[in-house]
């Protein structure tokens, strides 16, 4: 076994970033896979949150790399799945606290014994963003439907490009249908357009994102929701499955129309 | 008809399409590392180099920013004025 080192990043903070990371790797562990989530937000850690293992954490991250624990010591496991790991970050330091060689040595001992360590980043394109995508075998950018979100999407992927870690792929989340039907929102194929990039998911806006985080438990454990549909599929594509977009309300002939783009290499 | 063509007009104009085109030209900006202010100059000063050497109809010149996936490339249509004939 050899692990897919795989990297949520965004630029703009707010976009969902950690709840993307915490819920797609829910999927995966569902998936049957070995997967590993190491909270890169250090100094704002909420991974932890999100995933609702807040009240287990003894050690982090940095405990690790400064040697004050091991690296099984620092790993959360999630009893509700049966191969969930959390690596939480340390919140009474800052993000100089880590090098990217750091992330890339503790990524390369944790290869070996996971399918998948999904890395979710802290926004903004300093260290801890260069942290976050050392180690990447693959980044996954996540924006919104939104002008600032784009633009800084945009920024990131040119990063990612240059520090030759692309292409990235495109998680667009939050879209709401009913706005992009009234052409108040951009559509997704906008996004594409603009962006240049392939295309990995789109979330709908949900309101149980913020119901199910409110209470600990990432909305892709209990997979009835429209979002925690998407994110299932979005696990399964990281999985090499082929798996069309799902359908939102009335906009069939729209995302099927994507979903043609996405078979296309999605340009 | 007119309703009709009203109603297009007004979709073309609804704030997913000025998102959409202020962003095409931010993602310009931002990608080259070009503002609109050192755009301008660039065309001034090609403009002025082609200048010394042949005459060009200045009121036709359009140099435009195109992109092909997350490639850009500067495209210049620059019509020359007719030589004046001097024998």
């Amino acid at each position: 076994m050899t692990a897919s080192v795989i990297t949520f990043t965004s630029g703009k903070g707010g976009v969902g970033k950690t709840t993307t990371t915490a819920n797609v790797a829910v999927a995966l562990a569902l998936l049957g896979k070995k997967v590993v989530c190491i909270d890169g937000d250090i100094g704002l850690r909420n991974l932890d949150l999100v995933l609702g293992l807040e009240n287990r954490i003894v050690y982090d991250v940095v405990d690790v790399v400064e040697g004050r624990c091991r690296l099984r010591q620092a790993m959360i496991r999630d009893k509700r799945l049966p191969e969930l790991y959390l690596i939480p970050a340390a919140q009474t330091r800052d993000k100089n606290a880590l090098s990217p060689s750091d992330m890339v040595r503790l990524c390369d001992e944790l290869r070996p014994e996971f399918d998948f360590i999904c890395i979710d980043s802290p926004a903004g394109i300093e260290r801890g963003f260069r942290n976050a995508i050392a180690p990447a075998d693959q980044v996954v950018v996540v924006t919104n439907p939104e002008v600032s979100a784009v633009r800084d999407a945009d920024r990131v992927v040119g990063l990612v490009e240059a520090e030759e870690k692309g292409p990235a792929r495109l998680i667009l989340n939050r879209v709401n249908p009913a706005m992009v039907k009234r052409n108040e929102m951009l559509s997704p194929e906008d996004v594409l357009e603009l962006l240049a990039i392939d295309l990995l998911g789109i979330v709908p806006e949900d309101e149980n994102v913020i119901i199910s985080t409110n209470r600990g438990q990432p909305i892709a454990l209990n997979g009835k929701t429209r979002a925690g549909e998407a994110f299932h599929n979005i696990a399964r594509r990281l999985n090499g499955e082929n798996v069309p977009l799902m359908k939102l309300d009335d906009r069939q002939d729209f995302f099927s129309k994507l979903a043609r783009m996405m078979r296309s290499g999605g340009s | 008809m007119a309703g009709w063509l009203d109603w297009l007009m007004g979709q073309r104009n609804k704030s997913a399409d000025q998102a959409k085109e202020r962003l095409k030209l931010v993602l310009i900006n931002d990608r080259t590392d070009l503002s609109p202010a050192q755009m301008e100059q660039l065309k001034n000063d090609l403009l002025a180099v082609i200048e010394r050497y042949i005459a060009i109809d200045p009121a036709r010149v359009h140099i435009t920013m195109s992109q092909e996936g997350r490639e850009h490339r500067l495209l210049a249509d620059i019509p020359l004025k007719p030589a004046p004939r001097k024998r």
